[in-house]
């Protein structure tokens, strides 16, 4: 389909990138706790409010708790609310992500993807949004930074979809994507707000002539009831995911989906990778293709819900698969993208050999030779049929 | 009372009607029953503006008794009462004594 808009390249940050597309999406309500962790985002939107160029109720907040607790409050009350946070500051937020998702509030949150202390380190890798899989947010990574700026804008409309009303995380890395310019399309403003509209919300503790209760004790009668609401709602963000990435593709000739494939259709070795290191992957897969080794990339661009179906789809015809997590779970038998890896693949078939590969972790940058390196792996395990046990460790010093 | 499905609640746990704890009979927690003697009772209405639950019982300005429909027993309006006229008693003996003496 021809492209209906074409943007206007600026050199950006992917911070200020996400900060543009707030300014253009021009929230309600943004309450954000503006020191470290925070990032650009918060500093640079927070000076397009104080230049009146937005119509925003800026709330600085004393803490994450207290910024995720005001996007709630504004929420309930129909506002359309945004905030961003980065490492440490979301794991402040953890008890509200759950009263967010539980309310069922569309609430958009920026995530600039660092590590948890300690000890204290404020790079790049995925335990924050990662510790928060489970709270019954949507999570987009990008891996680029247009993407960050192109999933802002889409993050309002998966959220706000009626059949949705979830949460959204949209999540990048830090440093390697907030911190550092890239050339950025950056749409129009008006076609930014004719794509997400004006938001209707159902219910609004302002309105008067109808009152509303939000956030009642519910014990063992109906708890449990309003929890597989949400699992339906998760289930039904796949689709929106999918409908507006079409959409979006259709006006700006970005598409997107919910898994990115690289090379990945007749590989025999694939990595399965969130976030920027797709990036150094494909140049990865450029240079090995160039040597007639059919390698290629899976990257995911949503986790959360996770698409099972789709991952299996693309893996399971695959000699061997490397999983690379960017993040850790002490003690389980491998790390999060793994384990959903590995389930859909059990679930929706056939298995092909998999190892799982830990990088990055506080920053730790992850060199193009170490990628062909795994990629060597996966011909060897092919090869001799032996998967090595345990998760192999990249780029930590023995 | 027929609890409904998770299809047919409304999501996120909005109450759509006002004042629906009515319908939440929380009499059902309380394990100390508070025994009101209105000859002790000044009528201060001490006991009333504490009680977390609105169950102290009011007509024509005087304090008539307690509503333990919604009385969790929760023994404020006694430990507030400046004339000590409201007595906590064990629920179980209070049933009992209610059910030999009806």
């Amino acid at each position: 389909m021809r492209v209906k808009v074409k943007g206007k390249p600026v050199a950006l940050r992917g911070d200020e990138a996400v900060a543009e597309a707030m300014r253009q999406i021009n929230p309600d309500v943004v309450a954000a706790y503006p020191i470290t962790p925070q990032t650009e985002i918060v500093q640079t939107f927070g000076q397009f409010v104080a230049n009146g160029q937005v119509d925003t109720e800026f709330v600085a907040v004393e803490s994450e708790h207290a910024s995720m607790s005001g996007c709630i409050g504004a929420a309930a009350s129909g506002a359309r609310a945004q905030t961003a946070t980065s490492g440490p500051g979301l794991a402040l937020m953890w008890e509200m992500l759950w009263v967010a998702s539980g309310m069922r509030l569309p609430i958009v949150m920026h995530v600039v993807n660092r590590a948890l202390s300690a000890p204290i380190n404020i790079t790049c890798d995925h335990n924050d949004s990662m510790g928060a899989r489970d709270c019954g947010w949507v999570q987009l990574y990008a891996g680029t930074m247009q993407e960050a700026y192109d999933n802002a804008i889409q993050a309002v409309r998966i959220a706000e979809h009626p059949e949705v009303m979830l949460p959204v995380m949209s999540c990048m890395d830090g440093f390697i994507l907030g911190h550092t310019f890239e050339p950025i399309e950056i749409l129009p403003d008006e076609t930014v707000k004719e794509f997400i509209g004006t938001y209707k919300p159902k219910h609004s503790l302002l309105d008067v002539e109808h009152p509303v209760t939000y956030g009642s004790v519910v014990f063992h009668e109906c708890y449990y009831e309003y929890k597989r609401q949400q699992i339906a709602a998760m289930e039904k963000a796949a689709d929106v995911v999918l409908q507006v990435g079409q959409e979006f593709g259709d006006l700006t000739g970005r598409y997107y989906g919910l898994i990115e494939g690289y090379e990945l259709e007749d590989a025999d070795f694939a990595i399965v990778a969130i976030g920027s290191i797709g990036g150094t992957i494909k140049k990865v897969i450029n240079d090995l293709r160039g040597q007639g080794q059919k390698v290629g990339l899976l990257r995911l661009r949503c986790f959360r819900p996770f698409p099972a179906q789709e991952v299996a789809q693309a893996l399971g015809n695959k000699r061997a698969v490397a999983v690379l997590d960017r993040s850790l779970s002490f003690g389980a038998q491998a790390h999060q993208l793994q384990m959903e890896v590995a389930y859909a693949l059990l679930t929706h078939g056939p298995i092909p050999k998999m190892v799982n590969y830990v990088y990055g972790i506080g920053g730790r940058d992850l060199l193009p030779s170490e990628i062909e390196g795994v990629y060597r792996d996966l011909m060897e395990v092919a090869e001799t049929g032996i998967v090595p046990p345990g998760v192999r460790y990249l780029s930590v010093r023995q | 009372m027929q609890l409904k499905g998770w299809k047919d609640l409304a999501i996120g746990a909005v109450m759509l009607e006002p004042g629906s704890c009515l319908a939440y009979e929380t009499g059902s927690w309380r394990t100390q029953r508070p025994i009101l003697d209105l000859e002790k009772c000044a009528h201060c209405f001490i006991c009333w503006i504490f009680c977390p639950e609105s169950s102290i019982q009011v007509r024509g300005g005087k304090v008539t008794g307690i509503d333990l429909t919604y009385c969790k027993g929760c023994g404020i309006c006694s430990a507030e009462c400046p004339r000590q006229a409201i007595d906590m008693v064990m629920e179980a003996t209070a049933r009992k004594g209610a059910k030999d003496e009806g």
